[in-house]
């Protein structure tokens, strides 16, 4: 997928390409292919191959440290479909993925407002805000955890310093299965908030001052120009946001294989997280294989939602 | 419709800088064309920007009909405006970008239909309502914010420029109709313009603004022929009036005054010119070269004449201006002062 803009970026431009040719027309084909090259053994090796390889394994019996491999047709498909954990793992999937991204939509459409405003310490209060997104997942993560360890925990501390909870009834944040989902969405929130902020940002200034300047003269308020004026303008970008998000919520499993581990109860499994603990650690590797597949038929919808946004700006 | 007023009105953005607006008290009258014309960075567009509350002045009041507004939003001060690009709501078609300060205002859905398609009639543009701003021409869209603007009938009209961006044909005749669309409906205008010829051709009167200070408030007549300093006379007409040092004084012509000086026959001032470049332009000619000998001797000036004659490059004629024409400014402050006998020989 990381090639297709490149592909259809050249394809309205046969001036440039024409010129190319001209340049000598023996020698580009091949130079073409030189500077293609990478791309493509990028996306075969890396992105390609396992997936082949997760497709043939889900129609087998693989298993880490057997030898033998027998193909059994749909087998680990109907076994899987059975299994309540599996399902359990769609509806977190959908429920981790739906809630995160309104959180994130949200959030990230304050802060863009915000941080286009002109005040003293913007350019500090932008750097912190980046951070989650800069810092590496896992160590991020793994301060959260820490944040909400059952007995540590800062923000238990808190509250009952403030006398909030009492300290034998504290929350159990990564214990109780609503706050343990609940906490699983709001790290991965903060992880995805400074990205979609970036994103957003960009979209805000790239709408000149004149418009909502007009659609106040026009007499509309904060409200009516948010929604009216400067967010459909914004579609475009808001739909790279809302789909980036999307993709990155969807296949994330650091957030919950840290914090919850898919617990408690598998409250928290999510198909990335369960197809992990199904096939590499629980050495089921048919069966890992066979439920990863599952994000696929979500992951082509996105790809070609992506795609259209694509074509649509580049005809606009 | 309503009469603008401002007081003292002045806007600093940096503090210690001269400020963009100084100082500048206007009142405009019912119903009147006003200009504010300027050089880019004479102020004109910061001022029209506080009259319609998009800027905050520093310091200085803003009356429109009779009230200060300064602590108002555009939307409580009830005025118009059309931007220098246009700002359509691209994502709306026309039918919606006219209809937007209606619903905005919060006008009853009912009367919607009716007053857009008054606008649009009003401004010929009835068969684009369903179009997007992008499909429209330069013209089209200048219409389109005009009738986005003139929609909710606003006490005030404020325009920044909205010809800069058509080409030059298209100007004129965009002039024409801005010129007949203000006539039929009479609302109080502002208009911002850098062009001269725009702010004489629709200006009721003109202020004339640069760094931020006004340097003449009067009618397109006035403004030409009588000259306040010589910024002014030197920012109106095409060529420029002349202008040249002579003792304490700055003697100022406009070159359709400087003539070959058989043709003038009343009290005038005569000058030997020595033509270096003609200029054809159809209808006139531009002759620039200098004065010979007197006062003046090595001075630069330009002279616009009507076809009739000729002129040969690098021969020296005997030119006038008559003394009713002669403009003076004193030397330092560069202000009107009054005419003199002055020695020229």
């Amino acid at each position: 997928m990381g090639m297709t803009p490149a592909v259809s970026a050249d394809a309205p431009r046969p001036l440039k390409r024409a010129r190319i040719t001209s340049m000598g027309a023996a020698k580009s084909p091949l130079l073409g292919a030189a500077m293609f090259a990478p791309a493509i053994l990028y996306i075969v090796l890396l992105i390609g191959a396992p997936f082949m390889l997760a497709v043939f394994y889900a129609f087998s019996d693989a298993r880490i440290g057997s030898n033998e491999l027998h193909y059994v047709g749909f087998e680990n498909f109907r076994s899987i479909l059975q299994s309540p954990s599996f399902l359990k793992a769609i509806k977190n999937s959908v429920v981790f993925t739906i809630c995160a991204q309104i959180i994130v939509l949200i959030c990230s459409n304050i802060l863009a407002i915000v941080l286009e405003k002109k005040f003293l310490g913007r350019g500090l209060v932008r750097f912190l805000i980046l951070l989650p997104w800069v810092a590496p997942v896992s160590l991020g993560t793994i301060g959260w955890k820490w944040i909400l360890d059952s007995i540590y925990s800062v923000i238990t501390w808190v509250l009952i310093w403030a006398h909030l909870v009492k300290p034998y009834e504290a929350p159990m944040w990564l214990g109780q299965p609503y706050l343990a989902m609940a906490s699983v969405i709001l790290v991965h929130c903060w992880r995805l908030i400074p990205f979609s902020t970036v994103i957003l940002l960009a979209g805000r200034t790239a709408i000149p001052k004149e418009i909502p300047e007009a659609a106040s003269i026009d007499g509309a308020g904060f409200w009516r120009t948010l929604f009216q004026i400067t967010l459909p303008m914004m579609r475009p970008i808001l739909s790279v946001a809302v789909l980036f998000g999307t993709i990155f919520t969807f296949t994330d499993m650091t957030v919950v294989y840290i914090l919850t581990a898919g617990g408690p109860f598998n409250s928290t499994q999510t198909l990335p997280s369960l197809a992990f603990a199904t096939g590499i650690q629980g050495s089921d590797l048919a069966a890992g294989a066979a439920i990863s597949l599952f994000l696929v038929p979500v992951l082509v919808v996105i790809a070609y939602l992506m795609l259209r946004v694509a074509s649509r700006t580049e005809g606009a | 419709m309503a009469v603008v007023q401002t007081r003292n009105l002045t806007k600093v953005f940096k503090e210690g800088e001269l400020g963009a607006v100084n100082n500048v008290n206007l009142e405009t009258r019912e119903g009147e064309f006003l200009v504010f014309l300027g050089p880019s960075g004479s102020g004109k567009t910061t001022l029209l920007r506080m009259i319609a509350g998009l800027e905050t002045p520093t310091s200085g009041e803003i009356l429109i009909g009779g009230k200060v507004v300064n602590d108002m939003t555009p939307r409580e001060r009830r005025i118009a405006m059309v931007f220098q690009s246009y700002a359509l709501y691209p994502h709306l078609t026309v039918y919606n970008n006219i209809a937007f300060p209606l619903k905005a205002q919060k006008i009853p859905k009912n009367l919607h239909k009716e007053k857009v398609e008054w606008a649009a009639s009003l401004l010929s543009i009835g068969s684009l309502l369903q179009r997007k701003p992008r499909e429209l021409s330069g013209g089209e869209r200048q219409r389109v914010a005009l009738a986005r603007a003139i929609v909710r009938e606003p006490s005030v009209f404020l325009l920044d420029e909205p010809l800069s961006n058509l080409d030059a044909k298209l100007r004129l005749s965009a002039r024409e109709e801005l010129e007949r669309f203000h006539r039929r409906v009479g609302t109080t205008t502002i208009y911002v313009t850098h062009d001269q010829v725009e702010a004489m051709a629709m200006g009721d009167r003109i202020m004339v603004l640069n760094k931020g200070v006004v340097r003449q408030f009067a009618t397109p007549k006035e403004v030409y022929d009588d000259p306040a300093d010589t910024f002014v006379a030197t920012f109106l007409g095409s060529p420029p009036m002349n202008l040249v040092e002579n003792g304490d004084l700055i003697v100022g012509f406009r070159p359709e005054h400087f003539r070959l000086a058989d043709e003038i026959k009343e009290p005038k001032v005569t000058f030997k010119f020595k033509v270096e470049n003609v200029e054809y332009l159809g209808a006139e000619f531009i002759l620039s070269g200098l004065i010979m000998g007197g006062q003046l001797d090595g001075k630069k000036v330009v002279a616009r004449l009507l076809l009739g004659h000729t002129y040969e490059i690098g021969v020296t004629y005997d030119f006038a201006v008559p003394e009713r024409h002669l403009k003076f400014f004193d030397r330092a402050t560069e202000k009107k002062t009054e005419a003199r006998a002055l020695a020229w020989a």
